[in-house]
């Protein structure tokens, strides 16, 4: 399951959602991850942009290797501005025993890093500051570059 | 005629091209000062896929993405 937001993410009330919708589905195991902006480099903020075409389609095949491990995966990510100590982005792995959970969501959160089509700015002086220090090409990337 | 969008923190409007083939798109756009900084690392969709080649023909109607280095989360 994905979600999408206009700003910034109601942690409580997504956790309590997810949590009711598994709660009597079985599993033994309920890990998430929160990520939540932190106070640095004078920043007012993160902001996000989506495509979302891509991003479906990446998490679909995501929820597709969750369901051979007997897993559920479901995500929140915010859209636009999101400012200190809100939260934009939310994981959660469901599995019937602890350790597939806790892996699973460890490869999960590293490949949204490396390939969800997401993009982040600063919120620097009332500016959005495209993080490109901060960014990851994603695989295959360059065919259009004179370095082919 | 197929159209290029350009995702993200690049600020271009999309065009509208006549070409066949991703080869061709690659030519056009290394021509164009204001996306050199982006070709070298962008990844390229078709209609909504991602390619890992130039070998890629096109037709009329097809939608063309550029993806920029990502940072989610």
């Amino acid at each position: 399951m994905l979600h999408l937001y206009d700003g910034s993410l109601d942690v409580p009330k997504i956790l309590k959602e997810w949590y009711e919708e598994e709660a009597q589905s079985n599993y033994g195991a309920y890990i998430p991850f929160v990520g939540t902006v932190r106070s640095e480099d004078g920043i007012d903020g993160l902001s996000f942009d989506i495509y979302e075409p891509i991003l479906e389609s990446w998490f679909k095949k995501w929820q597709e290797k969750a369901k051979q491990k007997s897993a559920v995966i479901k995500m929140a990510h915010s859209r636009g501005d999101v400012l200190l100590h809100e939260s934009s982005y939310i994981a959660a792995v469901f599995s019937p025993k602890r350790r597939v959970a806790l892996e699973f969501i460890d490869e999960f959160v590293e490949d949204f890093k490396a390939s969800a089509p997401i993009w982040k700015y600063d919120l620097l002086n009332g500016e959005r500051v495209y993080a490109k220090d901060r960014s990851t090409a994603i695989k295959g990337s360059g065919i259009l570059g004179e370095k082919q | 005629m197929v159209r290029v969008e350009f995702l993200g923190p690049i600020q271009k409007e999309a065009l509208e091209l006549e070409i066949t083939n991703l080869n061709e798109l690659a030519a056009i756009l290394q021509k164009d000062e204001e996306l050199k900084e982006w070709l070298d690392n962008c990844a390229v969709a078709v209609n909504d896929n991602l390619v890992a080649s130039l070998e890629c023909e096109l037709k009329n109607g097809d939608k063309i993405s550029l993806l920029p280095p990502v940072c989610g989360g």
